[in-house]
């Protein structure tokens, strides 16, 4: 045998050896983790998934696992776009004793391929932030958990801030609000807010679409200075926020007049661009900062035994705590669905159970080490979303400072529209809307 | 003066100057084209690829209590050196056991080559945004402002850029015209065994045009870097080059940098006046490749490249 060919069969054996290793998942609760650790999104995908995954090994090395079935999870690289990200999902879906128990993609242009292939598989779709608005419906988006907040709460938000800052809705009328955003389906996420609330509270509305990546915007800031609007809205991600900022101070823009999103609100958002970013702001969905209990028990349990994701001083960055965040919530709604259905790894379907019945409690919370990284969160067969409030923050060179308090979303407003919008999409896929009356 | 003509002067030079450095990235690809007839599809792969390794060597040494301005010019040594490594590498492992092959084989191997060096570069060199601050200004002036209310704003680092790109044009020229490895290299590019039977070797050549089109990629990546910070998608500013090239003809330097300018001008005036207004925006990426287009229908050879003729 050639030396090649001796090395082809070696690989190959290597391989058949891998395959038969699968069943060690056999009596283990698989959570797959579609992460993007490289490409043009990376710096934002890998704090996430350090915090994701993380957490995980947290409740792996501290808790043996939930109630004793143990963790187990596989990342797969999904490089921020749709093709990858439903290829992740597809080779993950059947892992482990039951399959996945629930995927969080982190983008929203997975999420909407994805929408439509949960239902089938029975695999619930932790959106938390981001995704489509109206999927906070649970009876229409059954199988989807925009936990948190959706564009459509942020896009209210922001209006409530700038309209409370501004001396009342009515002190809007006239003003301009130009909306810079990436050129996906999460970029147009906010748009329908933002135009509906232009016709009632009189504000002039611009959506300028800024193309992927984003690394080239000189029309669109162009547009910004000849136009001079009052407030710019930012809802980037990745390379396109830092090059936004820095187009902003190239034409002289006000930085703090500039709001970002959440996911336009993060560590590698801001510090590309140096002092220029400096008086920014954007939406905190949660503090930042590596002083909170989950913390400690990170370092104790995880770092301290070399098993960490991340280096050491990037655990607490805005994203980083976003991933742990994600992570629990993935692991509580387990937990609630085996108070149900007892201890052994869930099914995807059981898990979905969990997840709307999850009730974590202001004492529940504090129990997990999250206090004051987290808000009480309850969600229910109608209500997906649970809870939609963030703060305004500002970097201040150094650091997000917190300047406003938290700012809970105008449900009374959002809740016919995305009912409404709901609906629209029941009708076109014919989907039964469920009786949330008679869930149990 | 028309209220217009700031506004629409702004655009215009915003336009002309983003097609510069669009031309920076172009140079690279035209350079192996025109000397081994090689389209390198890895351009982009190597422009951040050399910008990592300035960056993180930069960061490194600074981190060892190495003065700013020392640690640039080592950065820079080191970074050059390991684009002539690379050169070195890809004529060894890739082009040498290829030679005489279709065009087409040797394209799909710099593709090869380009899904290496990025997930190689990022490994060794990591994934993060790096910050790339080496001393040029990136002040924004406003110019005409006794003219034009608020003045017509220009970046100092745009203007960099262009003085950067005319003194590459410059040095590639002179190099390719006035010394005898430049007309070794254009005699590779037109026939490689004639080339070789009149005693070139073709090795060496090989090897030069991948160092030089290296070299223009660590000054692309330098000022990219810093403009952007230097991250993953400053490899695809690669795929702006592309409608530049097809425009500016693949064996023409000074055609690099004219195409550049039309496109660069072209797509921003049509973002600005046609996109925005009529469209909703987000047409100026696909719009340079339109224009690009209409060009190669009118002059398949580009603006500035050999018309080649084949006798049967």
């Amino acid at each position: 045998m050639s030396r090649f060919n001796w090395y082809v069969s070696a690989a190959a054996a290597a391989a058949m050896l891998a395959g038969t290793a699968l069943p060690a998942f056999a009596q283990e609760q698989f959570i797959p983790v579609l992460s993007y650790r490289s490409g043009a999104y990376a710096p934002n995908g890998i704090p996430f998934a350090n915090g994701f995954t993380d957490y995980l090994k947290l409740i792996q090395e501290r808790d043996g696992g939930v109630n004793g079935v143990k963790l187990a999870f596989e990342e797969c690289e999904t490089g921020y776009a749709t093709d990858r990200g439903v290829e992740c999902y597809e080779r993950l879906k059947a892992k482990g004793a039951t399959g996945a128990s629930a995927v969080s993609p982190l983008s929203t242009g997975i999420t909407f391929a994805l929408t439509e292939k949960v239902p089938g598989d029975k695999i619930p779709l932790i959106t938390m932030g981001y995704g489509r608005s109206e999927s906070s419906v649970g009876s229409v988006f059954t199988w989807n958990f925009p936990i948190l907040g959706t564009y459509w709460s942020a896009a209210d938000i922001l209006l409530q801030h700038i309209a409370q800052i501004s001396g009342g809705t009515a002190k809007l009328k006239g003003k301009k609000i130009a909306l810079v955003y990436h050129d996906s389906p999460y970029g147009k996420e906010p748009i329908p807010v933002l135009e509906d609330r232009a016709k009632s509270w009189g504000y002039k509305f611009q959506a300028i679409p800024v193309t992927h990546p984003g690394v080239e915007q000189k029309s669109a800031w162009l547009q910004i200075r000849q136009s001079r609007p009052d407030f710019v809205f930012l809802w980037g991600w990745g390379v396109m926020n830092s090059t936004s900022v820095k187009e902003a101070a190239a034409v002289n823009y006000p930085r703090d007049k500039m709001y970002g999103v959440w996911w336009s609100g993060a560590e590698p958002d801001v510090t590309p661009a140096g002092d220029g970013a400096k008086g920014y702001n954007a939406l905190a969905l949660h503090p930042p900062g590596s002083d909170f209990v989950v913390h400690r028990e990170v370092f104790k349990h995880v770092y301290d035994k070399g098993k960490g994701s991340a280096k050491k001083e990037e655990v607490g960055e805005v994203l980083y705590n976003r991933g742990l965040i994600n992570a629990m919530l993935t692991v509580e709604g387990i937990r609630t669905a085996m108070a149900k259905h007892g201890n052994k790894p869930m099914t995807g379907e059981q898990v979905r159970w969990g997840l709307e019945n999850l009730d974590l409690t202001p004492a529940k919370i504090a129990a997990l080490g999250f206090e004051g990284l987290v808000p009480a969160v309850k969600l229910s067969c109608a209500d997906h979303e649970g809870v939609a409030r963030a703060y305004i923050q500002q970097w201040d060179g150094k650091k997000w400072v917190k300047k406003s308090d938290w700012i809970a979303a105008d449900q009374s407003y959002l809740r016919p529209m995305m009912e409404a919008a709901a609906k629209k999409y029941g009708q076109g896929k014919n989907i039964q809307p469920r009786d949330c009356g008679k869930q149990s | 003066m028309p209220e217009f003509l700031g506004p629409f002067l702004e655009v215009l030079i915003g336009g002309l100057l983003a097609g510069i450095l669009y031309s920076l990235v172009a140079l690279g690809f035209v350079l192996i084209f025109k000397a081994s007839g090689v389209f390198n599809f890895a351009q982009g792969a190597m422009v951040l690829f050399a910008a990592l390794a300035l960056v993180r060597s930069i960061e490194v040494l600074q981190s060892w209590g190495v003065n700013a301005g020392l640690a640039i010019v080592i950065g820079f040594l080191f970074s050059g050196a390991l684009m002539v490594a690379l050169a070195f590498a890809v004529e060894r492992m890739v082009l040498r056991p290829l030679v005489n092959q279709e065009g087409i084989i040797l394209f799909m191997a710099t593709i090869g080559i380009t899904f290496f060096i990025d997930g190689f570069g990022q490994q060794i060199f990591g994934s993060d945004a790096y910050q790339l601050d080496i001393g040029i200004p990136k002040e924004s002036i406003f110019l005409l402002e006794g003219v034009f209310e608020g003045g017509i704003l220009v970046n100092e680092l745009d203007l960099w850029a262009g003085a950067t790109a005319g003194l590459l044009v410059l040095g590639l020229a002179l190099f390719f015209q006035k010394t005898r490895i430049g007309r070794a290299l254009r005699a590779v590019a037109d026939d490689h065994q004639a080339a070789q039977s009149v005693g070139i070797p073709l090795n060496h050549i090989w090897v030069i045009v991948w160092a030089v089109a290296g070299i223009v990629a660590l000054v692309a990546g330098t000022i990219w870097g810093s403009k952007l910070g230097v991250q993953f998608s400053i490899a695809q500013i690669a795929l702006k080059a592309l409608p530049v090239l097809i425009l500016g003809g693949f064996t023409s330097v000074p055609g690099a940098i004219i195409g550049g300018l039309i496109i660069g001008a072209g797509e921003k005036l049509a973002e600005v006046y046609i996109g925005l207004p009529y469209f909703d925006g987000g047409i100026e990426n696909w719009f340079a490749y339109m224009l690009a287009l209409v060009f190669l229908l009118i002059r398949p050879q580009g603006l500035f490249g050999e018309r080649i003729i084949e006798r049967i």
